[in-house]
């Protein structure tokens, strides 16, 4: 996984994260990112089974084939992002107690009215409970 | 009939078992097999269950069943099948 110096990540993914927010936005939009070395290779979108503006969650089966997906190509989860439809783009007491996979990056994005047009993009390690925002570095 | 089966553990149980990411267990229903990878690896039950049952969100697959379909905790087991560890991938 990265060091502790933030997340690096191609600005057309952070684009296609946030299209894909407002996209399925009354609902929360959630995925994957994929990479090897902590580098973020691919995005993956993933389906919210729970189909709610305030919840997320990666249908089960969904999640075994990810996980069987990444292990035979011998990558590793880098980010686990999703949405908040109206609240800020900050991990809420759900997303903390339910962080399972300690060494990603995870993103949240918010499209919340009052401040569109604008977006916000936030990145955070999860550990042991502990939230730590960290610096996103957007590359070509 | 007692079955042997592998167990994969996901990085944040991983802690449990030494850093080993495959581990061995012996158990007719996953009942069984989660009493005994507790005896190995003890605190571990502890995660997967609450109050007698599985916690939900815990995912846990028998090959590529997920075992809530095929009787959770009392989901029969013979050998050499293969046991996955998920947490849930949710939030809000």
């Amino acid at each position: 996984m990265s060091a502790a110096t933030g997340l690096r990540i191609p600005q057309a993914m952070a684009d296609a994260i946030l299209s894909q927010a407002r996209a399925e936005y009354p609902n929360e939009a959630c995925g994957v990112i994929i990479g090897r070395n902590g580098n973020a290779e691919r995005l993956k979108p993933m389906f919210n089974a729970a189909a709610s503006p305030t919840f997320y969650e990666f249908d089960p089966k969904d999640l075994l084939a990810l996980y069987r997906e990444v292990d035979d190509n011998d990558e590793e989860i880098i980010v686990i992002y999703h949405s908040h439809t109206e609240t800020e783009a900050y991990p809420s007491r759900t997303d903390i107690s339910y962080a399972g996979e300690p060494g990603a990056h995870y993103v949240l994005v918010s499209t919340r009215e009052e401040i569109a047009p604008a977006t916000e993009f936030r990145s955070f390690r999860i550990i042991d409970g502990v939230v730590t925002e960290e610096p996103v570095e957007f590359i070509a | 009939m007692s079955a042997t089966v592998e167990v994969r553990i996901p990085t944040i149980l991983r802690p449990f078992t030494k850093e080993q990411k495959l581990v061995s267990a012996t158990g007719a229903d996953l009942s069984a097999v989660i009493a005994d990878l507790d005896a190995q690896y003890p605190g571990l039950a502890d995660r997967l269950l609450e109050n007698g049952a599985l916690r939900r969100f815990i995912n846990i697959y028998v090959n590529d069943e997920d075992v809530r379909f095929i009787g959770s905790l009392t989901a029969q087991l013979k050998s050499g099948d293969s046991i996955t560890i998920l947490p849930a991938v949710a939030g809000g």
